[in-house]
């Protein structure tokens, strides 16, 4: 979707042109991260919780039939239209159909990275329908024709003087004028005036709950209830892994979320809508596009029970140091990187090898998926499938050979040490990506193999 | 085959075995200080809490606060003549635009999180909490549980058509992770807390 014939590297060398924001990119999340921290040691049973959290998402997946219709009967009884879209494709035109039988050409969205992920945004404006994304980080990517590059933060790449330009040139404010509280409050009234016009209003969805037909959703800015109170039609689009059993289950995901999240102990409004308000509708849009596939791979199948945290993403170095927009995909980070390669295996292919597999991502994840571990199977998928990137796989082809064989290992080795030693240029050149940012370490006098020769026959001498 | 029946079918056949749901025992940690809690957390994101003894002196807040041109609204009957009454028939949600103050009440607030719980029962207007310019929740002190699980326990099989956590005033930190206070919905949040 961004840039798509450049792949990861390629996007993380052009982000990291700019080295003094890369460094400040890197320290706002780690910043981020920090606040996760923070609120997480306040909590003395947040590991039961995270256990919890996973072992509910577990259950979910093996019961997700079942759920998904116990939720479709009970949203109904409630009175909410329940529609069902195999792919991006249905659920583009199912709200399009939506709006078009009111006369309605004009929508207010909240954030919604299933609406990304199916790129609804431009299905409707190139039908006719206007889009105004309400969540001020989304509001500034879209008025800067971009994508968000987080899920949580969408506009976590940008400098307020680039805000501030973007509302000079689209809002009218006074040029050079870029301090937070005047460029929100400017995006306020402008937004205002929106949701007060507006007769349609999407949302995204955090949590449905099986039990009662009801769906949360969570803002810290109050923008999905101030579009959905004040339309007449508020569309619902949900991936189907949103699928809770209980209602007393949102109790730990809600406890989980916001503090993985920012850190904060819950949004401002977590907002449960069960019925539509009297003279209005609510419709609910179930999406698979891909997600009943992933749960058929046993490998990869965890990555359903993300609760879209972004404590992977925050946390992540690679992330933090080559920016969202560098994984041309609607969802980055290292679990962007486990879902996308799922969606088109060979677009995607140099995602799972965008990580260094330090596995920070794992020890944060709030429902326990082993994201790294899958990065490292998806790796070998995709290697399998002969997608490897195309560096990577000229190196792997050769490592292949030499693993394969005894004397081609030992040979390389010896041959590897020298090289390192004689002539690092050979190494430390632009096309070898591992030499980027990285210096290599001392190279040792013997490889392990020569050392255990000569250690074992000193042992063996000394019997 | 209908998109429906093809989805849950495929759902069916690559949906693992089943796994058990756990036991959720996280019912009331050592939350003993709710009120302090409570309010700790509530100032430390944004909300502001006045202790109060009984509604009377709601009204002194008011004059304090507001000009005599405020338009300043209430759904408790008990104070109406001190703010505008919304009616319980339903009035459209535009009709409450320019409201500068909306004072609700509730029956239970979170002290982990300093969140209050209301309903459509208890707001009238589902947009009432989020259009008025501040907003104030009315909280007996007997009424904060310590955490979520509790709160979800009380909540129990309510049949509300609507329901919502409200943490604080509207708040965004999206322009260089700046907190800025008033997003969409009110720039401030109190809680007049009978103790
Ligand atoms: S994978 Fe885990 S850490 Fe990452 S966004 Fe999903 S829930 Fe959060």
């Amino acid at each position: 979707m961004i840039a798509p014939d450049k792949d990861h590297a390629a996007l993380a060398n052009e982000f990291n042109k700019d080295e003094q924001r890369v460094d400040w990119h890197d320290e706002t999340l780690w910043w981020v991260r920090q606040k996760r921290d923070n609120a997480v040691k306040k909590l003395p049973e947040w590991e039961e919780l995270r256990e919890a959290g996973s072992q509910i998402k577990n259950n979910v997946l093996g019961n997700l039939n079942y759920y998904l219709q116990q939720f479709e009967t009970n949203a109904k009884a409630n009175g909410v239209h329940v529609h069902w879209a195999l792919d991006a494709k249905e659920h583009n035109e199912i709200v399009l159909d939506l709006l078009l039988s009111k006369g309605i050409n004009k929508i207010v969205k909240s954030k919604s990275m299933l609406t990304e992920e199916c790129n609804l945004n431009d299905y409707l404006l190139d039908n006719g329908v206007n889009v105004i994304d309400s969540d001020l980080g989304e509001f500034i990517v879209q008025l800067a024709n971009e994508h968000p590059s987080h899920i949580v933060l969408p506009c976590i790449h940008k400098k307020k003087e680039e805000i501030g330009e973007l509302f000079h040139q689209h809002l009218g404010t006074p040029s050079g004028n870029s301090d937070p509280i005047f460029l929100t409050e400017t995006a306020r009234q402008h937004l205002r005036e929106t949701f007060l016009a507006r007769k349609a209003a999407l949302t995204g969805v955090n949590f449905a709950v099986a039990e009662t037909g009801e769906f949360v959703v969570c803002t810290n800015e109050g923008n999905a209830d101030m579009g959905a109170h004040l339309a007449d039609i508020h569309i619902a689009s949900m991936g189907i892994e949103k699928i809770i059993p209980e209602r007393k289950h949102l109790g730990v995901f809600l406890r989980l979320l916001t503090r993985s999240a920012t850190g904060q102990p819950i949004t401002t409004y977590s907002s449960h809508f069960k019925k539509p308000r009297s003279g209005a509708s609510i419709h609910i849009i179930i999406v698979d596009n891909g997600r009943s596939k992933q749960l058929g791979r046993e490998d990869f199948r965890n990555s359903l029970k993300c609760i879209r945290c972004g404590a992977c993403m925050n946390t992540c170095p690679v992330y933090r140091r080559s920016g969202g927009h560098s994984y041309h995909s609607a969802i980055a980070g290292p679990i962007g990187s486990i879902l996308a390669p799922n969606l088109d295996m060979e677009k995607h292919a140099d995602l799972p090898f965008a990580s260094t597999l330090c596995g920070s991502c794992t020890n944060v994840c709030p429902v326990k998926i082993d994201i790294h571990d899958q990065l490292y199977k998806w790796r070998q998928v995709i290697v399998k499938n002969g997608h490897a990137p195309l560096a990577k796989n000229a190196a792997l082809s050769v490592m292949t050979k030499i693993l394969s064989s005894p004397v081609l290992y030992k040979v390389a080795g010896k041959l590897g040490r020298l090289t390192m030693k004689w002539v690092p240029l050979v190494v430390n050149n632009r096309f070898n990506p591992w030499y980027k940012q990285r210096e290599l370490p001392e190279v040792p006098k013997n490889s392990f193999g020569e050392w255990y020769k000569k250690n074992r026959n000193h042992e063996s001498k000394d019997k | 085959m209908s998109s429906r029946d093809e989805l849950l079918k495929a759902v069916a056949e690559n949906q693992p075995m089943n796994f058990p749901l756990p036991e959720i025992e996280f019912l009331d940690s050592e939350c003993i200080y709710l009120a302090e809690t409570f309010i700790n957390v509530l100032t430390s994101i944004g909300g502001a809490v006045v202790l109060i003894e009984n509604l009377m002196e709601i009204e002194t807040y008011i004059l304090e606060k507001f000009k005599k041109s405020d338009r300043i609204v209430t759904t408790i009957p008990a104070i109406k003549w001190m703010a505008e009454l919304i009616p319980a028939t339903s009035i459209p949600p535009h009709a409450l635009s320019n409201v500068d103050f909306a004072i609700i009440d509730t029956h239970c607030a979170v002290a982990e999180n300093g969140a209050v719980w209301v309903t459509e029962k208890g707001i009238v207007n589902r947009a009432l909490p989020f259009i008025c310019q501040h907003l104030a929740v009315v909280v007996n002190a007997r009424d904060i549980v310590s955490n979520m699980h509790s709160a979800y326990n009380l909540i129990g099989t309510d049949d509300y058509g609507y329901g919502t956590f409200i943490s604080g005033p509207s708040k965004t930190a999206d322009i260089e992770q700046s907190l800025v206070l008033g997003a969409h919905g009110p720039r401030s949040m109190t809680i007049f807390l009978i103790m």
